[in-house]
């Protein structure tokens, strides 16, 4: 570890003390203004030290985590408070003194490893740099401890794997590579900024456990940003939940799961849970793809592989997978953007054409689809009541006042109100887009809605709204859903009948009683295992008890 | 809506100037002082109060020339940046949604006039061809498409890739809807960047044109074509070539500064309400 400074006080690494973080916008033709990003924060963090900043997107908890090694990104400003740093504030040491701190006292882990790391030079290179740079260590030094880590943070060929470029390991692989970076320079604090957000749940649960026992055996004190509570609780020693820039609660981490004493928290604890029950199978589905093998590149890559599923009325089928599973591509196919190159759909007893040209409006109009991110869902040129107008405009011929009042009663539904007509996508915040889909989606008065990831882009507690309101649109307009997710506690609280995919295949498909209860084929056991549960000690009890590794090793 | 008091001053600038060019190029007959061919003194007279920038190289007056040039400038480079623009975005588009083949067979056609000098090309055309001012703006119309078309064809391409151009595709929209309703109102702000540049070029080719004695013919003339009549005047220190030469370089930069304005309109997405 680096070394200990005599004057300061025992065990105490970072104090925040009254943060204050401001940037300026600037609208174009109007003047610009000053926004406040956090508002009097303080926080402080002992050595060796795990803290979890939690909070939905916007709470500021990236900023607050960059700002303790002096850092505002895109032109934020640090405008008020100390940030103290082994004993001394890091704002009064200049550009220097910051430059002195990065890299060596305090490393950064990025969500987005791929984005992180620099494409055209090797693993080892970006690794050892800070260390080179700092003076701290010489090269071979440096290297050696590199593998070191490595091979604590459970990489494959931890001699070789430096040699590699970073499109050439996998994702969460990367993220490893990119948390022994972090640790190679020893530092005194890690800023963890939502490291396995991007990664599938099966990746997450080896990079979760390897940066814990990274941290334990290194005795790094670190700050853990996530919006994911249950992950949170795996690592941290204390959590803080921060909203719109201002702390909420702050406590030990047994406390804020146990007893939160904020609403808000409690909001956040107790957010995955809807009763949703099962409903039987008809006897006649009236969608079923039958046998379908898809590929890209004239036959060259197989992605679905034979599937075959059904979808009832009034119901939801939820396939689950992780990346690369083929579940996209099955919607894909079944919307007719990727004609299968066999098998068959049939549609109300009729079979439809494979490519999308061939088929009528009126099947078109059966099938509508949702995605996942609403920003680049609409146009962003359109105002939400062309969007949502269009829809009713092109299949049923309903226009002016008639289809004003069409709108306003969608809007009603999607619980929006009227104002919302006349804005644009650009002014609306990630849900209300999403909800904006949903209701676009609904205008066509379809029998099947595709929701491929509806929820994933979305923080918990607005998920968790959206999950609800498609609950209650299905209970009222007897619509069917094919819900994709990669989040098995989204599975659990909306689907009816589930269908599991693994490489292009479906391994596991039936009603979700059946599929959720055991015996498990070992890929569903891994995919269920690695779901985070909001209780302290799970990482240790999931990783002991399964059978398959996953896919990122 | 439009605020007034909210333009920006180099917006001021390029609309007033934009506008008072524009003002002579429409009223040219009744804001000119004397006619176009009107030969009203001595070669090259300096300028005074009756000719207040002096005559030019016939003994025409030079201010009056001036207005009507601007008259037929204008005219001509409006219409072939209008023909350019419509006939290379909406085929560039096209190209971009339809893809395959046609894009293919557009691409490398446009690819074969491109790379052919444009001047060089232009004037084996208007030596060969009956020279009046449709020829003239058919032929500049349809060699300055081909860069609109690369660039609309480029920009295109990206969105078509969008998950609102797949929404629209999945509900069944026609490529009509597509094109104009979709692709278009996204593309259009490196289209009205382009448009500004385009049209200065327009003017720029029909100087060139015209100093090389192809484009408008005497006795009317564009600037470019009254660089052409005075430029032996510089030999003597007659500033009278500069005047039409300095006019193309104002109304160059005014008009770029209308449309920086535009662009910065146009890239805001919330129906110009402003954002934060």
């Amino acid at each position: 570890m680096a070394e200990v400074q005599a004057n300061k006080k025992e065990g105490l690494l970072l104090d925040i003390r009254n943060l204050r973080i401001e940037a300026t916008v600037y609208p174009p033709d109007e003047p610009p203004k000053t926004i406040t990003l956090v508002d009097d924060v303080s926080l402080t963090l002992e050595r060796g030290k795990v803290l979890g900043l939690i909070g939905e997107s916007g709470a500021g908890k990236s900023t607050i985590g960059l700002s303790s090694m002096g850092y505002g990104r895109g032109g934020v400003r640090i405008t008020g408070g100390e940030i103290i740093l082994n004993g001394r504030d890091i704002m009064k040491g200049g550009r220097s003194g910051i430059r002195k701190i990065r890299g060596k006292e305090v490393c950064y882990v990025a969500q987005s490893a791929a984005a992180a790391f620099n494409p055209a030079h090797q693993l080892m290179d970006q690794v050892v740099e800070a260390s080179l740079l700092h003076g701290t260590a010489k090269r071979a030094t440096a290297e050696k401890k590199a593998r070191e880590l490595f091979r604590k943070l459970g990489l494959p060929d931890p001699d070789n794997i430096g040699k590699r470029y970073p499109h050439q390991v996998s994702g969460g692989q990367l993220q490893r590579v990119m948390t022994a970076m972090a640790l190679c320079s020893e530092p005194d604090l890690i800023v963890f900024d939502e490291p396995t957000t991007a990664l599938d749940v099966t990746t997450q649960i080896d990079v979760l456990a390897a940066i814990r026992d990274a941290i334990h055996a290194t005795g790094v004190a670190a700050l853990y940003i996530t919006h994911d509570l249950a992950v949170v609780a795996q690592v941290a020693d204390e959590i803080m939940v921060l909203r719109h820039g201002k702390l909420i609660e702050w406590g030990g981490t047994r406390q804020i799961i146990k007893e939160p004493r904020q609403e808000y928290t409690n909001a956040l604890v107790s957010v995955h849970e809807i009763e949703h029950e099962e409903k039987k199978p008809t006897d006649t589905p009236f969608l079923s793809v039958k046998n379908v093998t898809a590929s890209y590149g004239d036959g060259k890559v197989k992605v679905l592989k034979n599937v075959s599923v059904d979808i009832h009325p009034g119901q939801t089928l939820a396939v689950v997978g992780e990346s690369g599973s083929g579940k996209s591509t099955l919607a894909r196919a079944i919307t007719g953007l990727l004609p299968p190159m066999e098998g068959s759909i049939t549609f109300g007893g009729r079979t439809l054409s494979n490519s999308l040209t061939g088929r009528s409006k009126e099947d078109l109009r059966q099938l509508q689809m949702v995605y996942q991110m609403a920003d680049v869902a609409m146009n962003p040129r359109q105002s939400i009541a062309t969007i949502i107008g269009r829809p009713l405009e092109f299949y049923f011929g309903i226009k002016g006042a008639e289809r004003d009042r069409r709108v306003a009663e969608l809007l009603e539904k999607i619980e929006m109100g009227k104002g919302f007509a006349d804005r644009y996508p650009a002014e609306l915040s990630g849900g209300q887009k999403q909800r904006v889909c949903i209701a676009r989606a609904l205008a066509a008065k379809p029998k099947l809605i595709i929701c491929d990831e509806v929820t994933s882009a979305l923080d918990p507690l607005v998920a968790n709204g959206i999950l609800k309101l498609l609950l209650e649109l299905q209970a009222e307009e007897d619509v069917a859903y094919l819900f994709i997710t990669h989040d098995l506690a989204t599975v659990k609280s909306i689907a009816d009948s589930i269908a599991v995919m693994y490489r292009g295949g479906v391994v596991r498909y039936g009603a979700k009683s059946e599929v959720l209860a055991p015996p498990f084929d070992p890929y569903t056991d891994l995919l269920l295992s690695s779901v985070p549960e909001m209780e302290i000690g799970w990482l240790d009890k999931a990783i002991k008890s399964r059978r398959m590794e996953s896919a990122g090793n | 809506m439009l605020d007034i008091k909210r333009i920006p001053p180099g917006a001021w600038i390029g609309l007033i100037v934009t506008g008072l060019f524009v003002f002579c190029a429409i009223f040219a007959p009744w804001v000119a002082p004397y006619g176009n061919a009107e030969i009203v003194g001595d070669v090259w007279e300096p300028m005074s109060a009756a000719h207040w920038l002096g005559t030019d190289n016939l003994g025409r007056d030079l201010l009056s020339r001036m207005i009507y040039g601007a008259r037929i400038t204008i005219l001509i480079a409006v219409l072939a940046t209008a023909l350019a623009f419509s006939l290379g975005s909406i085929l560039g588009f096209t190209a971009a949604v339809v893809g395959g083949w046609f894009d293919t067979l557009m691409s490398r056609f446009v690819d074969l006039l491109m790379s052919i000098p444009t001047l060089i090309f232009a004037l084996v055309v208007l030596s060969v061809l009956p020279s009046n001012i449709v020829t003239l703006i058919l032929v500049m119309g349809i060699l300055d498409s081909t860069r609109v078309y690369r660039l609309s064809r480029a920009v295109a391409v990206d969105i078509n890739v969008m998950d609102f151009v797949e929404a629209a595709k999945l509900r069944g929209e026609g490529r009509g809807w597509i094109i104009f309703r979709e692709i278009l109102p996204n593309a259009l702000s490196p289209l009205v960047s382009e448009l500004g540049l385009r049209f200065i070029y327009a003017v720029l080719f029909l100087s060139a044109l015209s100093f090389l004695g192809l484009g408008v013919q005497p006795p009317s003339a564009d600037w470019g074509g009254m660089v052409k009549e005075n430029k032996d005047g510089i030999v003597f220190g007659i500033p009278a070539a500069l005047i039409p030469a300095g006019a193309i370089a104002a109304l160059a930069i005014s008009v770029n500064l209308v449309a920086d304005w535009i662009l910065n309109r146009t890239t805001d997405l919330k129906g110009g309400r402003g954002n934060g």
